[in-house]
């Protein structure tokens, strides 16, 4: 197996949504191949990273010009 | 073995064990964006809890976690109009943070919100408490930022090819990455990488940005990352992976002392 093929299939093997067979294959591959296992922990960082953006700022409030347009938009609907 | 006040150090939803490489990491706890313990980490916690350190998080006792008040879903029900400004204003900000996430551009995001709040006004007499307030809301906006996204017209993007590896003809790698991982998760903890991950998934084309957001940011699966994006399962994962490569390509550039783009 090429480090190419490794890393088209890397997210199924991080699934663990490959054959048995092929993911010993892959785990044989990673343990002789700095590069992938390079390239498999930056990926996986990189999802940790994406990640932790989706939390960063849902703590702050709304604003309050948009909590009145919308408040203004629900009174017309209601009316 | 975990309640309110115990949970594990390093908890992702939905992210599979085997993809955050638990020994030696720490990650941030967090619920999903709608502010409740997605279903996928209880199922992860019983491999998760023997070797995970525990730490107690006194947020979690917030109404994150607490049931919908019953009385307030009755009176939202009835379109009581306090009870729908305590909605908009509990909610609304992290709404907008979902717009923003898969709108580039803030007017959209707050038309987005917008609309979905409209939206779920005129559901709500039929709001039947299935799920929690918070979980529905999520829906509603991402099916807002959704359409809003169909309906602009589209910005001239980057390939998505020019961003994913390139490989000699025996197969290696043409351009091994660094291990820049160890220094991300301590940039990281010292909250210096948001923006510059934000702008690196903002880089991604639109096509790839928006099945990266529902299912690494917004903790969807991929059925339901298909259904919204009316395509099937298999185009989901493909676009996936290859818009975690190129946000890692990003990344990688970033590291190397780069502008991420």
């Amino acid at each position: 197996m090429t480090c190419c093929e490794i890393i088209e299939f890397l997210m199924a093997y991080l699934d663990d949504a490959l054959p048995r067979d092929q993911q010993a294959v892959f785990t044989g591959h990673l343990a002789v191949c700095p590069e992938c296992r390079n390239f498999m922990d930056t990926y996986r960082e990189t999802v940790k990273l994406g990640a932790s953006v989706g939390s960063a700022h849902d703590a702050e409030a709304i604003p309050a010009e948009v909590v009145s347009a919308i408040l203004q938009a629900t009174r017309e609907v209601s009316e | 073995m975990f309640g309110r006040t115990c949970v594990p150090l390093a908890i992702h939803h939905r992210i599979p064990p085997a993809l955050l490489g638990w020994t030696g990491t720490t990650v941030r706890v967090r619920v999903n964006h709608v502010g409740e313990m997605d279903r996928a980490v209880f199922r992860c916690l019983p491999v998760m809890c023997s070797d995970m350190p525990f730490v107690s998080d006194p947020s979690l006792e917030s109404s994150q976690l607490a049931a919908d008040d019953p009385e307030l879903v009755a009176r939202l029900r009835a379109r009581d109009a306090q009870a729908f400004a305590r909605l908009v204003n509990e909610h609304g900000g992290r709404l907008l943070s979902v717009a923003r996430r898969l709108l580039a551009h803030e007017e959209d995001a707050r038309d987005a919100v917008q609309d979905a709040f409209v939206s779920a006004f005129r559901a709500l007499p039929t709001f039947e408490g299935q799920s929690r307030l918070s979980t529905w809301l999520h829906r509603i906006v991402v099916n807002a930022a959704l359409m809003k996204l169909r309906q602009r017209r589209r910005r001239p993007e980057c390939s998505i090819e020019d961003l994913l590896p390139k490989f000699l003809p025996d197969g290696h790698q043409a351009d091994p990455p660094d291990n820049w991982s160890a220094e991300a998760e301590t940039r990281l903890l010292r909250g210096e990488l948001q923006v510059v991950v934000r702008r690196a998934i903002e880089e991604l084309p639109e096509a790839y940005r928006t099945v990266l957001v529902l299912r690494d940011l917004e903790g969807f699966d991929t059925e339901q990352t298909a259904r919204w994006l009316e395509v099937g399962e298999g185009v989901v994962k493909t676009r996936l992976h290859r818009a975690r490569q190129a946000l890692r390509t990003l990344l990688d550039h970033y590291f190397r002392g780069g502008d991420p783009k």
